[in-house]
């Protein structure tokens, strides 16, 4: 039935362009509009009677913690995870400052040689500098138990799904959900099952991470070539042997880009899971944001952002290092093992110290220093004197186009608008993802929440709009001139290295808490990936082609917009599909800096004992609309799920 | 094979790193005192209790002293998983005191805090001299046009703190038919430097405020006068708040403390102190002044307030 309704279209489009469908559509959904427009389809209260049910639902959960069979489920895990962290806490502790500065520059020198054992002791320092060394242990060790329950979990399910194909169409969809659902949406429920404290931080964290280990072992594992595993039968290896021996070693360095990744997502997580009492570097920045402090938030923001790009370095050259192909380039004479072992020695002298002489266990006061002072001159002075210019151009987005679109599409009947999306999904995507996009918003609709989830879809489509303008003019800059690429590149590489909560900081200087803020906030977050896809489309066009067209006479803009930009288009459409997807996660942490609708009712409800019905509610409706917007985006191909966002 | 041994020894050295930290913390942990988890929520009278508890804690009774940056209802939650033994400044939620108080009885009322706590809207004194009508809520809606931001559209915006706080505002608005729509500002400090900067350039606001906050001192805002309070008009009979309120905020008499049923078991001399521990609302402005105005550690600001009044603070010690 697909397949004839694909032919239906792709019949319909022969005779009339994509593009006169878009403004035919366009027209009858105005046309409609004037005619049935009105009040607002669906106004919003806090006591929809799916949140009430959901509020007696956690009650009943609650009163019923303490039955023998919800503490074994839920208990056993909460007190295996909550030793694992206070064990792992402990120890960084107690090996003290000096082993774990020596320990990472050795790591740093085994993985990546001189520079990268600098760059990382450094990096380490520094945190204990800032004055943040007692956090950032905290939050290395909440870090290193969240990684390694993914791992246990994650590789295991990896293989499985690499092996299986029913598994891996069972875990799939799952873990689409899992990256796609907003992480606030589920702090509220977890804490319900799990109490407050590091149990349920680590599994908030591994919640958002896990996917990236499951999906990219079983990429590594399904990518060992056909041969390869030919020869192995051939030679009479079972199943296991197969694995243990062929699959997996050749899938190390896919492994170890997973952990990587799983490192890198659990990272993000530092600053939410504060929220629920997790330790560390997040508490201190959840304590500058309640402050206002934001000298307190600078300080604590760079512990974050080192702490992440040491350890995005050294796992990084850990992956490549295990890669057999560089391996064989740069095999190192004999000299390395010496050079290993007195590491190890110095690493254990370190630790030593570190045991004996109980000084070593905290870092020294006397040399600390502080952004705290000049940040906050800076802010003032911001907020005094250019309050004017950011303010305005606030003023200007939000009455100019925030608010006259959010009325349209909040007074606009639910019918037409669940139509409208509909109608671009087919045009864009296909029937089934049209279908697909049509249900999500409808049950949206049926949950009450249609005012707050169209005020989130504006706020959604204003902040896409502008990244993906700003990204694509950045993205062909780059592919055009190597030099502007190579001065954006590094910077493009710190931007996606850094916790999305960062992003808060800025924006939340310059306009105060507001709608605009989040927009703001989610745009910067969005950019660096839609420059990329950018960027590397337009590279990716076959230099016969451009010869071709060249030779036929183009101007350099023709070029660009005959013959460039469409033929770099599904690049394109991924960053537009990316760009929608990354600015939708983004919206949901503004609702903590006056991002209101969808995003504010999941922070109300994580935080009010009154609202956790209706904050859940919206958790989900952000699912459905993370959902009907990537199923919108994706094209007529269809994308496959990108391994690690 | 030269990875082979690299990860043998890695893995020795891991080890043998693990193994020494255990013996260690097997020597040192035994702890000769318990440590007592403070939950801080996010306003700074809050921390100011919290931060002289902790110290008095730390320094008169020996107790290790961890602080929590939680939310007040999250907070909650927390004397279930053992996670929070104290929540130093509570402001009523009787829906929570009955499920962990009374039903799961992992928490205990600690007492008063002698402090009592006031709930309102509020504006700057600038506006209350220039519209003094504007003081009695019928005459709010005439004003409503004044209060318009980007925020809230087409009505007069009303300004709320922390979006964890206790408000009843938009139903407040509702009851009372109200033309204005709830703006978070997202936190206490957001909500307080409004209030500043409409007081110095004369701007208007109105917005939710409390008592006691130092900064009425510096600024001395004035409370617009909803319908009185009376009892049933804000919550139902089974302690629902109402959808449509038509009343003021009640009074809060007697801020209180909750501790956790086990402080109590394992450490009750330090449940008996912070029973103890009362104080008056201008102890806790000297002290949260100094957090905020003077940039002062909370407990370096608790410590500057208990060398002033050593003998406030002796009574809370208990006998033995």
């Amino acid at each position: 039935m697909t397949a004839a309704a694909m032919t239906l279209r792709a019949r319909a489009v022969e005779v009339m362009p994509r593009r006169a469908w878009f403004a035919a559509l366009l027209v009858i959904a105005a046309v409609l509009y004037v005619l049935f427009q009105g009040t607002i389809a669906q106004p919003r209260t806090d006591d929809k009677p799916l949140f009430l049910w959901l509020n007696d639902v956690r009650d009943t959960i609650r009163d019923n913690r303490d039955n023998p069979i919800f503490a074994i489920v839920f208990g056993i895990p909460r007190v295996v995870i909550d030793t694992l962290v206070a064990a792992l806490t402990s120890a960084l502790q107690a090996i003290g400052w000096p082993a774990l500065v020596v320990g990472a520059g050795g790591i740093g020198f085994i993985v990546g040689g001189r520079r990268l054992a600098i760059g990382a002791a450094l990096g380490l320092l520094a945190i204990g500098v800032l004055g943040l060394w007692e956090s950032g242990v905290e939050t290395l060790a909440a870090i290193a138990a969240a990684v390694t329950i993914s791992f246990l979990i994650g590789v295991p399910l990896g293989i499985l799904s690499a092996r299986n194909r029913r598994a891996r169409s069972i875990i799939t969809p799952i873990l689409d959900v899992m990256q796609i659902m907003p992480t606030f949406a589920y702090l509220a429920p977890f804490v319900l099952f799990f109490g407050i404290g590091p149990a349920s931080a680590a599994i908030v964290t591994l919640i958002y991470a896990m996917p990236a280990a499951i999906r990219i072992t079983s990429y590594g594992i399904r990518s060992v070539p056909a041969n390869t595993i030919e020869a192995g039968r051939s030679l009479g290896a079972t199943d296991g042997q197969l694995l243990s021996k062929v699959q997996l070693p050749v899938a190390r360095p896919a492994i170890a880009l997973a952990l990587n990744q799983t490192i890198m997502l659990a990272v993000s997580m530092i600053v939410i899971t504060a929220l629920i009492d997790a330790p560390g570097l997040g508490q201190d920045t959840l304590r500058a944001l309640i402050r206002n402090d934001v000298g307190a938030m600078f300080d604590a923001g760079i512990a974050i952002v080192i702490l992440a790009i040491v350890l995005d370095r050294l796992t990084e050259k850990a992956s490549e290092r295990l890669d057999p192909r560089r391996r064989a380039l740069d095999a190192r004479p004999e000299t390395g093992r010496r050079v290993w072992q007195g590491l190890a020695a110095l690493i254990v002298a370190a630790v030593v110290v570190g045991l004996v002489v109980p000084a070593a266990q905290a870092f020294p006061d006397a040399i600390t220093f502080s952004f705290r002072g000049p940040v906050n001159a800076f802010v003032d002075w911001l907020r005094s004197d250019v309050s004017w210019l950011s303010g305005g151009l606030k003023n200007v987005v939000s009455n100019g186009i925030l608010n006259p679109v959010q009325a349209v599409f909040t007074q606009s009947p639910f019918w037409l608008t669940v139509g409208v999306i509909a109608g671009i999904a087919l045009l864009v995507s296909g029937p089934r993802q049209a279908i697909i996009a049509a249900i999500a918003f409808l049950l949206i609709f049926a949950m009450g929440l249609w005012q707050d989830a169209m005020e989130t879809l504006v706020q959604v489509l204003v902040a896409t709009v502008i990244a993906f303008a700003l990204g694509l003019a950045l993205g062909i800059l780059s592919a055009r001139s190597d030099r502007f690429s190579r001065v954006l590149r590094p910077l493009l590489d710190i931007a996606q290295t850094m916790p999305s909560f960062v992003y808060l900081l800025p924006a939340f200087v310059l306009f105060d808490p507001s709608r605009f803020t989040a927009i703001f906030a989610a745009i910067v977050f969005a950019l660096p990936p839609v420059i990329r896809l950018v960027e590397v489309g337009i590279r990716a066009v076959p230099t016969t082609i451009i010869e071709a067209a060249t030779s036929s006479g183009s101007t350099g803009g023709q070029l660009l917009t005959k013959v460039q930009l469409p033929v770099a288009g599904p690049a394109l459409q991924l960053a537009a599909n990316q760009a929608v997807i990354l600015v939708l996660s983004m919206v949901v942490v503004g609702g903590l800096v006056g991002g209101q609708a969808l995003g504010y009712d999941v922070v109300a409800g994580f935080s009010q004992n009154r609202l956790f019905g209706m904050g859940l509610a919206a958790g989900i409706a952000l699912v459905l609309m993370g959902v009907a917007l990537d199923r919108m985006t994706q094209g007529a191909a269809g994308r496959p799920s990108p391994i690690a966002r | 094979m030269r990875v082979t041994t690299r990860s043998r020894a890695l893995a020795v050295s891991a080890v043998l790193g693990l193994a020494l930290t255990a013996c260690s913390s097997g020597g040192g942990g035994g702890g000769t005192s318990e440590t007592v988890d403070i939950a801080v929520n996010p306003w700074v009278g809050y921390e100011a209790n919290a931060g002289v508890v902790g110290y008095l804690l730390k320094s008169q009774l020996n107790f290790k002293v961890e602080y929590k940056e939680l939310t007040e209802q999250v907070s909650w939650e927390g004397f279930e998983s053992g996670a929070v033994d104290a929540i130093v400044e509570n402001w009523g939620h009787q829906d929570l005191a009955k499920t962990y108080i009374d039903d799961k009885k992992v928490a205990i009322d600690a007492g008063s805090t002698g402090v009592d706590g006031i709930i309102g809207w509020y504006v700057p004194p600038w506006m209350a001299q220039k519209y003094p009508d504007i003081t009695d809520w019928n005459n709010l809606n005439k004003y409503a046009e004044m209060f318009k931001t980007s925020e809230s559209g087409d009505k007069g915006q009303l300004l709320d703190g922390d979006p964890s706080f206790v408000t009843e505002d938009e139903g407040i608005i509702k009851g009372l038919k109200l033309n204005y729509k709830v703006v978070y500002a997202g936190s206490e400090a957001a909500l307080i430097e409004a209030f500043r900067k409409a007081e110095q350039n004369k701007t208007p606001v109105i917005g939710y405020f409390y008592s006691p906050q130092w900064f009425l001192n510096e600024v001395p805002l004035v409370k617009v006068n909803l319908p009185p309070w009376k009892e049933g008009c804000d919550y139902d009979a089974s302690g629902n708040l109402l959808p449509e309120i038509t009343c003021d905020y009640a009074p809060y008499k007697d801020l209180n403390k909750i501790i956790s049923k086990n402080l109590q078991d394992k450490a009750p001399k330090a449940a008996q102190f912070i029973k103890n521990f009362k104080w008056s609302a201008a102890d806790q402005n000297e002290v949260a002044n100094s957090i905020t105005n003077d940039k002062m550690k909370r407990e370096d600001a608790a410590k500057k307030w208990a060398d002033a009044h050593q003998d406030t603070w002796k009574a809370w010690i208990p006998a033995s």
